[in-house]
């Protein structure tokens, strides 16, 4: 079963990372990342700007108007994904455990089975 | 990162909402920074022991009010202190206290506390000052040194900075739109003075300084967060998140001014980069334009241009004749001047600033491009003398240094021409 492993945690916290706080905990979680992907269970990763980068396209009454901002207004926001194969939950939940680790910024992950999945590749 | 870190970033990033809202209880700056001190004290004792909080400001909050309360009854001498399990059992408190908080006034707390700092009696340097000091936090020995005095000399200026706002009276009425929206162009126009005080500084202080961009570009995702709608907030933060990108380039190993043209690209920040672009995007969608935005999109041609000879100049030319109809100010003409030079040459640009002299005769940078501009022309002793001038207004040793290179060239030049003309 393919997982997503979604990231939500305080934005205001995470963006006042120094940049050296910054790199110190990507390289702590790209090491945690690398295990997975050498075993050939890591699919895409994403880190995501912050939500006042987010454009929010919202049908009202049947018309599609776009909003500035993410989709709600929360404590946490969602920061990031993983997407990681696991036999079972517990895999996934130990991958998310690893993960919090290694992050000192508090925050949550939300463990989702995957529907579908369409890794078509982009440039980027 | 170790705990303690963890928790002074948790309040530092909970400190603009819990001080705004301490504020509007006490209507009192300096006992709402007396009660933001005690629950920060509180929290260093609490938090490590009981995990950090949910909501770290509301917890703050509650607890500096509490403490708040406490002081004024002990000044009173009418109960006794509370006993310290009244604020230190927060276990149960917490669920309830963001129902006690209103969360509808956080903007407008938030956005007052901002507010008092730009009084229009204090010059500009303790607006910047007084906002770094209260709602960022900083110490008064870190502002200090961003300032480039002494640390007494700054909290003497902090300290009179307080005064006069106190003098002057909070206003504490719930603002109308109107009102909200001239507070809110109050409060851009200081964070970008904040990111300016950082970014005019020569290499050997940028270092020093650098904090305060950061503390600008952290203000202004504040003020974003709070008015996702306001395009000229996106256009101010894309602004100074797209001019901060560059640091890394503008200062060689020496200290030295790399000019834009000259720095190495990929020293930019991609990340950062990035981000203006986006919000740039966003800003442009509403239609509605402001000069912040109009900076900003300017910021994104040298950003989106791949090397120098990249650069959309013609494209730079018209938003600068956009701002100059928005904020006319010879300053702006100056800066169109560049992009003119490059569009349609020299002789164009010269003919462009020459009306500015009399209003820019102080300004180091009108005599820079006056002489850069003349000596493209090849009218070398003319330029010497706009050179001259220049350096006798150079703000830094890095400005100074830069326009001496020129002298240095033209010195050189003219040593030839006149050997040459002795051996003919």
């Amino acid at each position: 079963m393919l997982y997503a492993i979604l990231c939500y945690a305080s934005e205001d916290v995470v963006c006042s990372w120094s940049k050296e706080q910054d790199d110190e905990v990507m390289a702590k979680i790209l090491d945690v990342q690398d295990k997975y992907a050498k075993a050939g269970r890591l699919g895409p990763v994403a880190r995501l700007l912050p939500t006042t980068a987010a454009t929010t396209l919202r049908k009202v009454k049947g018309e599609a108007v776009v909003l500035d901002g993410p989709f709600a207004e929360t404590k946490e926001q969602f920061l990031g994904f993983y997407t990681l194969e696991c036999k079972d939950l517990d895999e996934a939940v130990e991958f998310a455990r690893e993960l919090s680790e290694v992050n000192p910024s508090g925050g949550s992950y939300e463990i989702r089975p995957v529907s579908v999945f369409n890794p078509t590749k982009v440039a980027v | 990162m170790t705990e303690l870190a963890w928790i002074s970033t948790a309040i530092s990033n909970a400190r603009p909402q819990a001080m705004g809202a301490l504020l509007r209880y006490f209507r009192d700056l300096d006992a709402a920074e007396e009660a933001f001190q005690d629950a920060c004290l509180r929290a260093l004792k609490n938090w490590p022991k009981n995990g950090p909080p949910r909501d770290p400001a509301a917890w703050l909050i509650f607890v500096g009010r509490n403490s708040g309360i406490d002081a004024v009854r002990k000044r009173a001498k009418q109960a006794p202190m509370p006993e310290e399990d009244q604020v230190s059992d927060l276990e149960d408190a917490e669920s309830d206290m963001a129902e006690r908080l209103d969360g509808a006034h956080y903007r407008d707390d938030i956005l007052r506390l901002l507010f008092i700092c730009c009084h229009p009696d204090l010059p500009a340097t303790q607006q910047i000052a007084v906002a770094l000091r209260i709602v960022s936090g900083l110490t008064v020995k870190q502002i200090a040194r961003a300032f480039l005095v002494g640390e007494s000399a700054m909290e003497q200026r902090i300290t009179r900075a307080k005064a006069r706002i106190a003098d002057a009276g909070v206003p504490f009425e719930t603002p109308g739109a109107v009102e909200r929206s001239e507070r809110l162009a109050a409060v851009a126009a200081m964070v970008y003075l904040i990111f300016n005080e950082g970014y005019s500084s020569n290499g050997g202080e940028a270092r020093a300084r650098a904090p305060l961009c950061e503390e600008a570009i952290r203000l202004a995702r504040l003020l974003l967060r709070l008015f996702q709608q306001e395009p000229e907030i996106m256009g101010l933060t894309a602004l100074l998140l797209l001019q901060h990108a560059r640091a890394p380039a503008r200062f060689d190993e020496n200290g030295e001014i790399v000019l834009l043209e000259d720095q190495d690209r990929s020293l930019w920040s991609r990340k950062m980069i990035d981000e203006g672009l986006a919000l740039v995007d966003k800003a442009l969608r509403h239609r509605k334009p402001g000069p912040y935005q109009v900076q900003a999109a300017i910021a994104a041609l040298h950003a989106r241009a791949a090397t120098a000879e990249d650069t959309d100049w013609t494209e730079i030319d018209l938003l600068y004749g956009l701002l100059e109809q928005m904020q006319p100010s010879p300053v702006v003409t100056l800066n169109r001047a560049v992009a003119v030079s490059k569009v349609r040459g020299p002789e164009a640009a010269l003919a462009m600033i020459e009306p500015l002299e009399e209003r820019l005769s102080g300004y180091f940078h009108f005599f820079g491009l006056k002489g850069g501009l003349l000596m493209q022309l090849g009218r070398n002793e003319e330029a010497r003398v706009a050179f001259d001038r220049a350096i006798a207004l150079a703000n830094t040793a890095a400005e100074a240094a830069h326009i001496r290179m020129h002298i240095d060239r033209l010195i050189k030049e003219s040593a030839e021409k006149s050997s040459l003309q002795k051996t003919r």
